[in-house]
């Protein structure tokens, strides 16, 4: 079986408030240089029935269409053997 | 004119517009279920506000997939009047009958509350009979009402007019301090550039009637009703405007 993993994110040029509030709460812990926070979704999805290939390409689709908005996001996809 | 109220899994704002339209306009209005394709006899939809599909994902992704939508986006293409409040605005934008999309809140708040939200733009079918820099006192109640698009985007909604609503202070000061979710240049409603598709986050039928406090919802109602009605020998809806 195979394992689409799928990591959402803001792009860079949209402001991410939940990731600058926790930057601010890490902050008030005492950690130090922390640059940036960004937040995101992370969805995994097992297939069975193909190969890495058309899994990856199949992914890729899904999340054109339904799992990211690309106006105000990114997407990665890694297709792991399970 | 027919109004068809569509309803998802997860509205509820469905029965405060189906009452806007039978019992404050006298119209005749009927629930479309999101699995209905077939919108004959309709002439104008809401979309409504709610929590279609419990906002998972984002907030109308997936109730852009409803069996619904595929109609809707023909009967938008048809020229017919078609409005989304809230969610049904999320929708409108995640189906890409309109440009841009929602971000959370910038103060990450649900915010619900009256806010004043200034009339830009009173030649579109849904707000003809207001007066252009108006000044209403419209409800909002959301925690993806951050409008985003980019700048290039924002360029083209100002050239064309397609910014209707904009948040504003009581004497129409659209400026940032008096933007409650952090939308792009104030942004509370846009029309698509063939104007016949609005979004808007405020909710007009939660002040359509006195009891509710607050008028001044109600003549985007009328607006629609009274532009349809042109020509076909109905009598306008009355209105105090």
């Amino acid at each position: 079986m195979l394992k689409a993993e799928i990591c959402i994110t803001l792009k860079k040029t949209v402001a991410d408030p939940q990731g600058l509030t926790i930057k601010q709460a890490l902050e008030s812990m005492g950690y130090q240089g922390l640059e940036k926070v960004r937040i995101g979704k992370f969805i995994i999805i097992e297939l069975s029935g193909r190969n890495k290939v058309s899994a990856q390409k199949e992914a890729e689709e899904m999340c054109a269409k339904l799992l990211a908005n690309p106006i105000i996001e990114d997407y990665r996809i890694e297709i792991k053997e399970d | 004119m027919k109004f068809g109220v569509i309803v998802f899994p997860g509205s509820n704002c469905d029965q405060d517009c189906f009452y806007v339209a039978r019992d404050v306009l006298k119209q005749p209005v009927e629930y479309i279920w999101h699995k209905s394709a077939d919108l004959n006899g309709f002439d104008c939809l809401i979309l409504p506000g709610g929590f279609s599909y419990g906002d998972y994902l984002r907030c109308g992704a997936i109730a852009r997939f409803s069996p619904v939508m595929n109609s809707v986006i023909k009967f938008a293409e048809s020229g017919r009047l078609v409005i989304g409040i809230c969610n049904g605005f999320q929708i409108l934008l995640e189906a890409g009958l309109l440009p841009g999309a929602m971000l959370r809140n910038k103060n990450l708040h649900f915010i619900c509350k009256h806010v004043f939200v200034k009339l830009e733009n009173s030649s579109t079918p849904f707000t003809h009979l207001g007066s252009q820099g108006e000044v209403l006192r419209i409800p909002i109640a959301h925690n993806e009402g951050n409008y985003y698009i980019d700048r290039a985007g924002l360029k083209e909604l100002q050239d064309n007019r397609q910014i209707v609503f904009r948040y504003c202070g009581p004497q129409g000061q659209a400026s940032e301090e008096f933007c409650p979710n952090g939308a792009v240049d104030n942004i509370a409603g846009i029309i698509n550039k063939q104007g016949n598709v609005l979004g808007m986050m405020p909710h007009p039928e939660r002040c359509a009637e006195l009891a509710l406090g607050s008028v001044d919802g109600k003549f985007i109602f009328e607006s629609m009703v009274n532009r349809f009605i042109v020509g076909t020998g109905l009598k306008p809806v009355p209105t105090d405007r």
